[in-house]
Parts: C-alpha cells; structure tokens; sequence
C-alpha cells in the first residue's frame, strides 16, 4: 500500500494486473469442463460484481449493513419481470437486463438509502437490518410481485437472437457476465479514485472533521449508498440471467450476511479483497456445501479465526508477504511456511473428524454408526475412533503452537527491519 | 467595514448550566484574536460556537455581516470559515498527501465529482502539494496520518485547516502539547500560513499569544471582561486579578518578550 512505486512502472502494472484479469475470465471456461464447473465461474461473476459493491459501503465508506441483499435481490426481481416482459415484446435487449438490475437497485437504494445513510455507525447497521428483514416479509406478503413460496422464473432465450447468440447455452451467458463483471469492476475500481470516492474514505475515518472541510457527511454517504446500489443492482440482473428465477431468499438475511462475511474474508480495506471473498464465496456455497452438511460450522470458525487474528482478510495477508518479498525476506519464511500449513493440515484432519462424528450424532443417527470420512469408516459408537481424533486434533494444535512462537517472534524481526529500511529510505 | 466576525450577546446553556453568558466579540477582517482564559471559561466552547459544531441558545453569530448560527458546519466551512481542533483530528488511514487534498476539494468547486479523477486535477493536486510545503510536511508526502510523530500531526491539522482557502481561520490550541523549541517554530509556521487571515485563536500558552495576537480578549466564566491589545490587555487590573495575576503566566509572558 505504501511501497510507492514510481508512476511509469505503476501504469504498466496496471495493464498488466487489468489485461490479466481480462485474460483470465477470457480462458477460465476453456480451463475446465462440465456444466457445474461454468455455472460456478458465472457465479463467481456475479459475486464478484456484488462483494465489490458490498466494499463500497463496508470497506471505502464504514458502513456495516446488514441488507445489502435486499438490493441485489430486488433487483433480480425487477430484471426478471423486465425479462418476461421482454419476451412479450417489451424492446428491451436481453443482454441489458444486469443494467435494468442496476437501475433497479439504484431506484430502491434512492428511496431505501434516503432513511438509512442519515446515520452513520451503528444506528446505520440496525437500520439496514431493519429494512432487511421488512423487505424479506413483504416478500412473503406481495405474492404478485415476489411470486410467494415458488419465487418468480423468467426465460433469458425469449428475446431475438442477436447475431446467433440466444443465450441459451451457458457460455453464452458465461461470456455476457463476464463482461459485465469486468466493466463493473473497472468502473467501481475508478470509482476510487474520485473526488467522491476520496471524500467517502474520508467520511470513514473522521465524519467529525469532514463536515469541516465542507462536505456534508450524510450527503457523501447516500451518494456512495446510490452507487453501491446500482452495481449491487446489475450483480442481481447477472443473478436473474444467470438462474432465471428469483425466490423471496435472494433478498433473505443469510444473504446479506454471506456479502458481509466473504467480503471481510476476502479483504475490506484492499479493492481486490472482496474479489477474493466472492470467489470463495461461490466455493463455499457451492462446493463446500457438497462436502459436509455441517459448512456452515467451518465457515463460522474461519470467521471467527479471521477477525481475530487477521482482520484485513486474505488480501492483507498476501500484501503484508507482498511487502516482506519486496524487501526480499519471503524467501526465509517459505520453510515456516510449509511447516505451519502441515500443522495446520492436521488440525483440520483432527478437528473435521469431531465434527463430523458430532454432527453425525445429533443428525443422522438413523443412519446407523458409521460414517465416511475422506476414505475412512468411522463409527461414532467407537470410544477408540473419538480418542483417536481428539488426538490428532491435539497434536495438531500442539504443533501450530510450537511453530506458531519462533514464526511470530522472526516476523516481528523482519518487519522492524523493514521499518528501519523505510525509514533510512525516507533520511536520505 | 463589516467585521470578520462577529458575536452579539450569545449564550450557550448545556442543561441549567449556562457555559457562554452574553458573549459579544467583533474581530477586524485581517486582525488576529487571542482568546485567552482560565480552564473552564468556555474558550473551545465559543470555537464550537462560531464554527457551527453546537448552536448558541440565544444570540447572533455574524460572518462577514451574514447570520451563521443555526447553519451546519460544512455550510459555515462553504462560507469561508475554517477550524482546527485541539486534539487533531485528522483522516488517519489517509496518507498526508490525501488529507490535505480532501481540504481543498470542495473549495475548488469539485463537490461531490464522481466522473472525474483525482490524478487529473491539477488546480487540487497543485494546491495540496503548495500546502504541505507550507507546513513543511513535503518529505512526509506519503505517509499515513497515523504514523506521523505528534509535532507533524499538529502541523498537518494546520495544514488541513488552511487548505481550503478560508479567509477566517479558528485555531484551538495549536501548540498544545509541544516543547518550547517546537512552539517557536510552530508559532513562526503559523504566522506564515495566515497571513492576510482573520485569525482568532485559543491560547494557553502566554508566550504564543503575546508573540501572536493583535489583540486579546479575555473570556472567564463565559463573558468577555477584556478585549484590547496586548499592553492594555497586560495592565487591566481586572484581568490580572482574573487570570493573569499567577506568576508563571507573568514569566512566560517575559520569556516571550525576550524572544522577540
């Protein structure tokens, strides 16, 4: 963050860190095969679109809210009526409905956003929940627009082919959002680096002292809250084209709190953390649920683990090992490294057989004693098999440990030297 | 000529307890004021006051002839007012650069831009990079508020508060905090950045004010009991038996006087 490379080597980055991600979305379907793995990438756009919005709020602006799902959400809804309409002969291009979204989530966040940016902190958050969950029960109340239990479904083949492509096939679709997840990033990277970006930073770390350099804190808010909205809105529209139904959970709390939860995971005060969420994000929610019944457990632990001792999220992480290879000190902790994941790697082996065989207890006891566990039969009626994995767990923890101490203590080392070597750079 | 600012007969209750009580108060456009007063005589108060962070329970507040209390800070700010704080108050996870760029924003006409980038500003960059020469912040450029030592950060609250172009400047306690050789300095930086300012500062240090004030007017519990030039200020009996009476205060003053 602070290395400051010089403006000529900064440009290049830039086309190189851009032209790679555009790269990257341009080959990732011909990297994998099957139907799952291309309606994950597509996901993984969506989500992209809607963490980064999420970061607007969380991230540039300290805003913590607990309904940012209730626009994308409503969003999805309106681009899937747009979209049935649209096979009705409304003249609308299939290909712009994420922008219909982002008009959609702009309009409610004009309205909604009017009572919930008056306040900052955490009257803020409790009014963001509070609109939430009024959303989440008119989505029950309004069957007309909310389609009741059953959700609404549209049909993104509906319009005309446009130079052969219907968006039938996935790839199809594919290939749109990810365009829309490229423009949406650009677009909210730039964001940034506004006035009205800066001045949200601002608003972040000292509302007080805003208000005087001239800048109303609440406008500066709700202006930021608009944007969010929008591309919280087109994320939502991808999400419409995408599954071509919306259901009352898109605008449901656990939602709102996955935007929260990955985009701290991923990263708030990085613009590319919440990149890194939406990724796993999607992971989680779509293979990680596959895996084990019980992800929400693990996931609820990350998180746990993550505000505890990382509180930048992933991308802090890799830019604080970023900053130690600048000063080309990463090479000595690579052995550190291997050994804490090994350690690491064992209590997770211990602690995912507890869990396992506990949740096996309470839920699927029906199901007889046993249960698989990466290729092993474990029998939760076996005391030896409980001991066995208490002990793994603990050897693992007692191992973390044991590297956890020199690690510190030699990170410490480093990072004054670093200091030191800053600050004879500044001397000089 | 209309005065800069201007206090009619204010008073400010917080509950029963009444902090300001009748306070009126007429600085000279270009004049520099020293508010000086014991703990507690409602000094940062009247700040609060003028520069819109409390509204006054009775009385006018004028700026340049134009009735301000009631009006929200920024509106004050956007009227040519600007204040500094006594503990900074700074934008801490922005570097300095961006600290004093957020200053000059609005005052260059750039509102609430989001279709224009930063980089490209060149009036706004320009400025910022004049200002922190200004406050001879330049070197530390790049450095994240936070971890600027206390001296630096006082400056920068300066530099903040000059930024924006504002012909009427409020400094609370500027050298609050500071050893005697970093208060010289400061006074000195001080001077500089306002000059052709209306300055009206809060004061504890008698060195600073006597070295820095045009005039000074002596507030204790909430009234104005003196408001004159330093010498008359200095001899007023009632001041003396107010405030200035204390033989430390005496002392600072003459070690001022020698240092000028």
């Amino acid at each position: 963050m602070n290395l400051a490379p010089n403006a000529s080597s900064s440009s290049a980055g830039r086309v190189f860190v851009w032209g790679g991600f555009a790269l990257l979305m341009l080959l990732a379907p011909m990297a994998v095969s099957g139907s799952l793995a291309l309606s994950i990438l597509s996901q993984i756009g969506i989500a992209i679109v809607a963490c980064l919005s999420y970061n607007i709020l969380l991230g540039q602006g300290g805003m913590l809210s607990f309904g940012h799902a209730v626009y994308t959400g409503l969003a999805s809804f309106v681009a899937i009526h747009v979209l049935n309409q649209a096979g009705e002969g409304l003249p609308v291009p299939v290909s712009l409905i994420p922008l219909v979204g982002g008009l959609a989530g702009a309009a409610f966040a004009i309205v909604l956003g009017f009572v919930t940016t008056r306040k900052a902190g955490t009257p803020f958050a409790m009014i963001t929940l509070g609109i939430a969950e009024l959303v989440f029960a008119m989505a029950l109340m309004v069957p007309e627009f909310f389609g009741g239990e059953g959700g609404v479904s549209g049909n993104r083949t509906a319009g005309k082919p446009f130079m052969g492509i219907t968006f039938g096939p996935p790839i199809q679709v594919y290939y749109l959002l990810a365009i829309y997840a490229f423009l949406c990033t650009a677009a909210m990277f730039a964001f940034t680096r506004t006035p009205l970006g800066r001045m949200l930073n601002a608003v972040r770390d000292n509302p007080e002292r805003v208000e005087f350099v001239g800048y109303s804190t609440q406008r500066v808010r709700y202006l930021a809250f608009i944007i969010a909205g929008f591309f919280a809105g087109v994320s939502g529209g991808m999400y419409a084209l995408h599954f071509e139904i919306a259901t009352a959970e898109v605008v449901g709390a656990a939602r709102s709190g996955a935007y929260l939860l990955f985009t701290f995971l991923g990263g708030a005060t990085f613009f590319f953390g919440p990149i890194i969420g939406a990724v796993l994000m999607v992971l989680a929610g779509v293979l990680l649920s596959e895996l084990t019944k019980a992800w929400l457990l693990y996931l609820g632990l990350v998180f746990l683990l993550m505000v505890m001792y990382a509180p930048g999220g992933v991308a802090s992480l890799i830019m604080m090992n970023v900053r130690v290879a600048a000063f080309g000190r990463l090479r000595e902790l690579l052995p550190t490294y291997a050994g804490l994941a090994a350690a690491l790697a064992v209590v997770l082996l211990g602690a995912g057989a507890v869990v396992e065989m506990i949740y096996h207890l309470q839920l699927n006891d029906t199901a007889g004693p046993e249960l698989g566990y990466l290729g092993l039969q474990l029998s939760v009626g076996s005391a030896l098999h409980w001991l066995a994995a208490l002990a793994v767990l603990a050897a693992g923890v007692g191992l973390l440990e044991a590297l956890r101490r020199p690690f510190a203590r030699r990170w410490a080392a480093i990072q004054q030297d670093i200091e030191a070597a800053v600050r004879r750079r500044e001397g000089a | 000529m209309t005065p800069a600012v201007e206090l009619r007969d204010v008073h400010k209750r917080f509950g029963k307890t009444e902090i300001i009580r009748g306070t009126s108060l007429s600085v000279a456009p270009g004049e520099r004021v020293a508010i000086i007063g014991p703990n507690g005589a409602g000094k940062s108060t009247l700040f609060n006051l003028i520069s819109g962070r409390f509204g006054a329970t009775s009385g006018d507040i004028l700026l340049n002839g134009r009735k301000i209390d009631g009006l929200k800070p920024y509106e004050i700010n956007r009227l040519g007012l600007a204040r500094s704080f006594q503990v900074s108050n700074l934008f801490n996870n922005l570097s300095v650069f961006e600290n004093v760029r957020c200053a000059v924003l609005w005052g260059l006409g750039y509102r609430y831009a989001f279709w224009k980038f930063l980089t490209q500003l060149r009036d706004a960059n320009e400025r910022a990079e004049q200002v922190l020469a200004m406050i001879r912040l330049d070197r530390r450029r790049d450095v994240l508020a936070v971890n600027l030592t206390y001296a630096e950060q006082r400056a920068l609250e300066i530099g903040i508060t000059i930024a924006g172009g504002a012909e009427v400047i409020l400094l609370d306690e500027p050298t609050a905090g500071m050893s005697r050789a970093e208060t010289t300095r400061f006074v000195e930086l001080i001077r500089e950045v306002t000059v052709g300012k209306t300055l009206l500062t809060v004061e504890h240090d008698m060195g600073v004010v006597f070295g820095l004030a045009d005039r000074i007017a002596v507030l204790v519990y909430g009234e104005v009991i003196a408001f004159d030039t330093p010498d008359k200020v200095r001899a007023d009996p009632r001041v003396q038996e107010a405030y200035l009476g204390s033989v430390l205060a005496a002392h600072q003053a003459e070690q001022a006087d020698q240092g000028h």
